[in-house]
């Protein structure tokens, strides 16, 4: 048993291993064209007029962009792929609607050049307006294809006032395309509406807002968040739970991703063989503003519609995602004519109770995350206590106490047959 | 079931002839064996990872006895996930050092959640899980005690069992304008092994460690393929998990046997009085 457990320890060693060597082999491949698995990176930077305030120690906010952006350059990770775009960087004028289409791609993503990649942010001069919700799109277009982790870094000192593209609902729609985009937002200035707009785009989609004072915690973040695209993560497969069981998708073992409307259900299908158990646990994100109070409810049900075991929980303030779990193991069955008893086929029934104020827009649903494993069933108990086996000052007292009177009474049982053969 | 039987019997004749090894060599030894108990490599010490994740997917992996540190920024919410084996009681510890009291604007609320394997809530026995600072302190500290780890339970319960624990950091309550500002946080994990009066029976044939098949399909593309590795790497104890056959009731249950055994020597004894009285003559 214990060698099998150590077996099973060094196939995984093995197999990290195997995956770390992967990891470092792709960047010496780095001539030949990028592995579809190497995560993309975009930092998206506004260079529009007011990068020009002298607010950020004592330096311009582009001069302390382009800073970290050099920093970061130099410590991107080799399988990272980058790429930069601007907003706001060419149109100086005051028509608002060229303004408002005013960005760039200024180094494609891909492998990444340094020198030629500081050259470009070097030209760079504060000019324009600011777009952030074409800039976004922008972005995302960028980072099309492969099936890697994205994620855009916007690093921004104004509020979007083009309208009426709300930059946040952008970020929601690009989200809902289950491309895995993450957008991390830095907002240069303390401003109350920059820190709304910047935190929306961030929740929306799974990222993280910083409000930056400092050059150094600029450049700091940055590479922290370029650093974690590179971070190797598993890609969820993307799958649509049905209304109703009897045409849910059916879900073999893995990660996957779906999106749940507010007040509605989601069904998929997992077949479970007997012996085998069912871990099914699912997490709701709540990338927009919601109620106070929320709840989720995972149901594992049989196709008549008998609940078999439930996951459920329930939450109030602040949060990033509720989530729950349930185990379902199904009973060994003994083969019939020789054959595999058939697998059973679980429904499971995903609810929330969110809620949202009605401003709020309820489409795209919010992302949900199911992971389904199947398993060998567990060793079930036949008792309460490990192989039902005592313990504790009683048991010994009961014990000593049995054997004294069992020895007792062997004793006179034994005198007194003695004495009776005597006595005959 | 063949195979379960099989572990079984096998956890049942390990553990006997453990029980009687542990008798003969007078106990004790047997739980130095003992897998649960947490080890600290002197060179391991407080040497975590200096990250942490946005998403129970990206949950930094994190051993215990480890102090993992991260920077982060107000409003984050910061993921480790740690094992946890049958019998330890886990306590999970968190520190936030806040960013300066001037450029704050008001009491902000942290708390630190822990999830069991299943993305079930756990309960903290104690421990200040929420808790709030006020506008001038400096630091913020939360921790969360965790049930006992049992090495079983029905599907029906929520009881925590052996396999990865996720800890979520955050703040829940702050004023609006303090979002984004820079935090450190610091999160460290020990747990006490509670010992045989918490070994239940029945196992589970593999921790609750989640995606563990995704792990395999991310690796290979096949997730039908029955050869997978059973773990993600980081999320296993670094002494690996407990087998199951060891507890410490073996001792006290071969010992109570040893013990009646001989009290019913001793009472036999008391019955025979002292040997063959002397005043009767030899072959009578």
């Amino acid at each position: 048993m214990i060698i099998r457990k150590r077996l099973t320890a060094g196939v995984c060693v093995l197999l990290a291993t195997l995956a770390a060597g992967l990891g470092t082999a792709l960047p010496a491949a780095a001539d030949e064209p990028p592995s579809a698995l190497s995560p993309k990176v975009e930092l998206v930077l506004d260079v529009s007029g007011s990068m020009r305030t002298r607010d950020i120690d004592g330096q311009s906010r582009m001069s302390a962009a382009k800073q970290a952006f050099n920093d970061v350059l130099d410590a991107v990770p080799e399988e990272v792929q980058l790429g930069i775009r601007t907003l706001g960087a060419n149109y100086p004028g005051d028509d608002r609607k060229v303004g408002c289409k005013d960005t760039k791609q200024l180094y494609p993503v891909g492998p990444l050049d340094r020198t030629e990649a500081k050259t470009a942010v070097a030209t760079l001069a504060p000019t324009g307006w600011t777009p952030i919700g074409p800039a976004l799109l922008g972005a995302a277009d960028d980072l099309d294809g492969g099936d890697a982790t994205r994620r855009i870094v916007l690093i921004t000192d104004g509020e979007d006032t083009c309208g009426p593209l709300d930059p946040c609902e952008v970020a929601r729609d690009i989200a809902a395309r289950g491309i895995h985009l993450v957008i991390d937002t830095l907002g240069l200035v303390p401003n109350a509406k920059i820190r709304q707009q910047l935190t929306c785009i961030a929740e929306a989609t799974g990222g993280t807002y910083t409000a930056v004072q400092h050059a150094d915690e600029l450049s700091g973040r940055v590479k922290q968040l370029v650093d974690r695209a590179a971070e190797p993560t598993i890609t969820p497969v993307a799958t649509e739970g049905a209304g109703s069981c009897s045409s849910a998708p059916e879900l073999k073992a893995g990660l996957y991703t779906d999106r749940q409307e507010i007040g509605k259900h989601r069904w998929y299908r997992v077949d479970v063989r007997p012996g085998q158990e069912l871990r099914a646990s699912v997490s709701v994100s709540a990338d927009r503003a919601v109620d106070n109070d929320y709840g989720v409810l995972l149901r594992a049900v049989t196709t008549h519609g008998r609940e078999i075991v439930r996951g459920s929980e329930s939450g109030t303030g602040r949060t990033d995602a509720i989530s729950a779990g349930l185990r379902y193991p199904k009973p060994e069955l003994d083969d019939v004519d020789g054959e595999e008893p058939p697998a059973e086929t679980v429904c499971l029934d995903l609810g929330n109770s969110f809620s949202a104020p009605a401003s709020v827009k309820t489409t795209p649903g919010m992302p949900v995350e199911l992971t389904i494993d199947l398993v060998d069933g567990p060793d079930d108990a036949s008792d309460v206590a490990a192989f039902g086996l005592g313990r504790g000052w009683w048991l010994l007292g009961a014990l000593v106490l049995t054997g004294l009177v069992a020895g007792l009474l062997t004793g006179w049982i034994s005198r007194w047959r003695i004495a009776v053969w005597r006595t005959n | 079931m063949r195979t379960t039987r099989r572990n079984r019997l096998g956890r049942v004749c390990a553990g006997v002839l453990l029980a009687g090894t542990a008798l003969l060599t007078s106990a004790g030894a047997a739980l130095a064996d003992d897998p649960s108990a947490s080890a600290s490599p002197a060179d391991d010490e407080g040497a975590g990872p200096t990250e942490a994740g946005t998403t129970f997917r990206t949950a930094t992996p994190v051993q215990q006895e480890q102090t993992a540190t991260a920077e982060a920024s107000t409003g984050d919410y910061l993921y480790w996930v740690f094992p946890a084996d049958a019998g330890e009681r886990a306590t999970v510890r968190a520190k936030v050092t806040l960013p300066e009291s001037a450029t704050r604007h008001g009491a902000s609320t942290w708390q630190v959640d822990v999830y069991d394997g299943l993305r079930r809530r756990q309960a903290c026995m104690y421990g200040h899980q929420t808790r709030k600072a006020a506008p001038d302190a400096n630091t913020v500290e939360l921790s969360c005690v965790l049930r006992t780890v049992r090495a079983w339970s029905e599907p029906w319960a929520n009881d925590p069992l052996p396999g990865s624990y996720y800890v979520r950091l955050t703040v829940v309550d702050l004023a609006e304008e303090d979002l984004g500002l820079p935090v450190r946080a610091e999160a460290r994990v020990t747990s006490v092994d509670k010992g045989g009066s918490h070994d239940v029976d029945g196992t589970l044939s593999e921790p609750l460690v989640p995606g563990a098949s995704s792990v395999a399909q991310a690796v290979s593309g096949d997730s039908g393929d029955d050869e997978r590795p059973k773990a993600a790497p980081g999320s296993e104890p670094e002494d690996g998990w407990t087998s199951g056959w060891w507890t410490d009731r073996w001792l006290w249950t071969v010992g109570g046997g040893v013990l009646a055994a001989l009290a019913a020597v001793f009472g036999y004894n008391l019955t025979r009085g002292r040997g063959r009285p002397s005043h009767v003559p030899p072959g009578f």
